[in-house]
């Protein structure tokens, strides 16, 4: 028989243990802030980089060159010996007034209230859906992160002749995830006439064997269960099909803003993220946010250098030094 | 009597929502029933995607087999919802009026729904409505009350009829497409992808595929399908308070128009166009008619437009040459095709199913109702009800968007009806239905079904 979870109040509460919060959580300590819990939902603290299986992590925060788990896992280990408490498979299903944060987890569900909360969500990329892309719903559809996270944390692979949709650089992301799993593209389409990234994208993919083709939109997918082909169509009006047994949508990265929407938070409907003013400070002043729920797609290193800058703020803010907000 | 799943009395051919409630009433009436079904899971075909309404009828041509059926089933429906732990979220519906011209048609509404015995209709004006739905845009004119239109769970419902159905001595054969079949004046033999199957009579259910049923079994049928497409856009949570009431157009003789509806579980979606196709499994969806859904339902609902989308889907409906249920049967040959379902299935399977006991019954077939038959309960996945993650002990949430546990995805790897899909695992649990659409969780669930699905999600190791 389990114990109904007690939850201690604690001084500043984090939602979200990745390169933003844990920062932001380690600076708290070493600031005098005595109870920092981060809560994390997710089995393993850490965040996104978890399942960035490749470089360049760490350069700012470690000086030097990591992958993305080994740079988590140093992260957090830096943040445990700091005494940041965190809390895994704790979700946060409500934000309420002042700090008070509804609580699920398989513990037990429950409530705790936090002086401030610092919200680092992080970012997750737009699925075809909120998109409103045509086509059909079927096995081998998947975004980035999805398939990074299955070769990276679970060692299965979704496809292995996908088409990849996106030339941000997380495309470029998705390449070597694909060649370190043994996945072969067979294509990677970008509807803009130029790839979305200043590096050299036409080189990379040639490098990499997968054509890039350009200026060209999806106009129907087939198959059954599982994707079977794609028609393209370029704007010279070119169509074509192609084979292929995946489709991996990249980027069109978007915060993961879900708690903020469903709360008394101001939410920016343009940007997707909390109305904060220049100290991070939401519309509620106990709240605070920071990463990559606030413009996304920054660099880890962005994420965390913000989410320490934020955790000084907020150590101001108990110590009353904070002007008020406006 | 036996139990050998390939020598029955009734044969149930299709898993769709009228295919299971076929098979539960006739495992009640006690009959030897199998329930087979082409795909991997229940509710692969025009069940998969529809509006989740339950409808009281009041719309339905008076004095037809629909009416009747949409009656039964609707009362059926509220005497059992409970012991099965199936939701209903009592919304009721506004038939709203955005125009004179749609006014003008109210008195046959009216009319209608008066002769079809549903009597507690009314009229509401414009701050009546408001009252209830505050906001829903003011060019809205007048309405209609139909306060007994609900909203119920379109994948739990179908899922609990066959579960009860298989705990009174019923089977299910999946992944056992009927190729042919031949009726030698006492039995049938339907052959399948997973072999024969004889059976005294059969009930075609086979909803998009119920012409095509006929003319393997029979050499020819009487109707042909005419799938009609259904697109729908499904909105963030963060949107499902905006409204309480199912909005319905006033509906044109084509069809019911296109609804905006709070789903049961919490979101608010618009939908379904009507588009006829050749296709009869094509579900895809187009950005033209998706951004057309959601202008139109900013349109009704203002507050909408600061809102994402979530979901988008299409839904199939077994449309034919007629307008209505295209019930046939062939009494010399044991068999009724249930055929032409197009939009009231949810609504009328349970009397529909009634009504394929009384034909079956007129066909000759002895029926020995069973005492106290075994009912047990659904997983709920209805927002407004407590979810698995409500209790301790569920492991891990696995989908964050929908709130799913893993021992809820575990659950439906056990039991009477094992999960036999991904499609599947997401109608019976949420997971990977939500905002995120599988970014966060779609690992985890490739991990937890592993060696699960003929059509598995991952398809080999990493760099294998």
């Amino acid at each position: 028989m389990l114990n109904p979870p007690i939850y201690d109040n604690c001084d500043v509460a984090i939602i979200g243990a990745g390169p933003a919060g844990l920062a932001a959580a380690i600076r708290l300590k070493k600031l005098g802030i005595e109870n920092v819990l981060v809560l994390d939902r997710e089995s393993e603290p850490g965040g996104i980089p978890r399942h960035c299986g490749h470089p360049p992590f760490g350069m700012l925060e470690f000086a030097r060159v990591m992958r993305g788990p080994s740079y988590a896992r140093r992260l957090v280990g830096e943040a445990r010996r700091a005494g940041v408490g965190i809390s895994v498979r704790t979700s946060v299903t409500m934000l309420g007034a002042g700090g008070g944060l509804t609580i699920a987890s398989p513990q037990g569900n429950g409530e705790l209230t936090a002086k401030r909360v610092l919200l680092s969500t992080g970012v997750r990329e737009t699925p075809q859906s909120a998109r409103l892309m045509s086509g059909a719903r079927m096995l081998g559809i998947c975004t980035t992160g999805a398939l990074q996270a299955m070769v990276y944390l679970k060692g299965l692979i979704p496809f292995r002749r996908p088409v990849i949709v996106g030339t941000e650089t997380v495309a470029f992301s998705a390449l070597l995830t694909c060649k370190k799993a043994g996945i072969k593209p067979v294509a990677m389409i970008e509807g803009k006439s130029c790839p979305g990234t200043r590096w050299p994208f036409h080189n990379a993919s040639r490098l990499l064997g997968v054509p890039l083709f350009v200026e060209t939109r999806i106009t129907k997918i087939i198959g059954g269960n599982r994707i079977e082909a794609i028609k393209i169509i370029d704007g010279k009006g070119n169509a074509r099909e192609l084979a292929c047994d995946g489709l991996l949508f990249t980027g069109q990265f978007t915060p993961e803003s879900s708690l903020v929407r469903m709360s008394h938070l101001l939410f920016d409907h343009e940007t997707g993220s909390p109305v904060i003013d220049p100290f991070g400070r939401c519309s509620d002043s106990a709240y605070f946010a920071a990463g990559n729920l606030l413009q996304p797609l920054k660099m880890a290193m962005n994420c965390w250098r913000e989410g320490r800058k934020t955790a000084q703020w907020i150590a101001k803010d108990i110590a009353g030094s904070l002007p008020d907000r406006q | 009597m036996g139990s050998d799943s390939s020598n029955v009395d009734v044969a149930v051919i299709g898993g769709g929502v009228v295919g299971c409630a076929v098979a539960r009433r006739m495992a009640l009436e006690g009959a030897y029933v199998v329930l087979i079904e082409k795909a991997a899971d229940i509710l692969d075909g025009a069940s998969k995607g529809n509006s989740a309404i339950l409808h009281t009828g009041f719309d339905a041509p008076v004095d037809s087999l629909e009416q009747k059926c949409v009656r039964d089933g609707y009362e059926e429906y509220l005497g059992i919802h409970a012991s099965f732990n199936l939701p209903i979220l009592k919304t009721g519906a506004l038939i709203a009026a955005w125009s004179e011209e749609e006014e003008v048609r109210f008195g046959d509404i009216l009319k209608k729904a008066h002769d079809n015995g549903v009597g507690d209709l009314r009229l509401l004006n414009r701050s009546e409505i408001s009252d209830i739905e505050p906001n829903l845009s003011k060019d809205i004119r007048s309405a209609i009350a139909v306060p007994r239109e609900y909203v119920i769970d379109p994948w739990s419902t179908p899922l609990a009829y066959l579960q009860q159905a298989l705990q009174n001595g019923g089977q299910v054969l999946f992944n056992a497409e009927v190729t042919d079949g031949a009726f030698d004046g006492e039995r049938w033999q339907l052959n399948t992808m997973r072999g024969p199957v004889r059976a005294l009579h059969v009930v075609n259910c086979a909803g998009l595929y119920g012409d095509i049923v006929d003319k393997r079994a029979l050499g020819a049928s009487r109707f042909t399908i005419k799938p009609r497409k259904g697109q729908f856009v499904v909105f963030d949570k963060a949107a499902g308070k905006l409204l309480s009431s199912i909005v319905l157009p006033v509906p044109t003789k084509r069809t019911k128009g296109i609804v905006l509806f709070p789903t049961i579980f919490g979101n608010i979606a618009v939908g379904p166009t009507a588009e006829d196709q050749d296709e009869r499994d094509d579900a895809s969806v187009d950005r033209e008619i998706l951004t057309a859904l959601v202008e139109q339902a900013i349109q009704k609902l203002p507050a909408l437009s600061n809102t994402q989308v979530t979901a988008t889907f299409a839904g199939i409906r077994p449309a034919t040459e007629e307008n209505g249920y295209r019930v046939i049967e062939y009494p010399d040959q044991n068999w009724i095709t249930l055929g032409g379902i197009r939009s009231t299935g949810l609504s009328g399977a349970l009397g529909l199913a009634r009504h394929a006991h009384r034909l079956l019954t007129k066909q000759g077939l002895a029926f020995h109702p069973i005492n106290n038959p075994v009912v047990s309960q659904v997983p709920n996945i209805a927002e407004h009800l407590p979810r698995d993650y409500e209790n301790p002990g569920y492991g891990e949430i696995v989908c964050h968007c929908e709130m799913v546990t893993q021992r809820e995805i575990l659950a439906t790897m056990e039991g009477p009806i094992p999960v036999g899909s991904l499609s599947g695992l997401k109608r019976r649990t949420r997971a990977a239905m939500g905002r995120c659409q599988g970014f966060y969780c779609s690992a985890r669930i490739a991990e937890l079904t592993k060696g699960k699905f003929a059509e598995p999600i991952g398809v080999g190791d990493a760099n294998a």
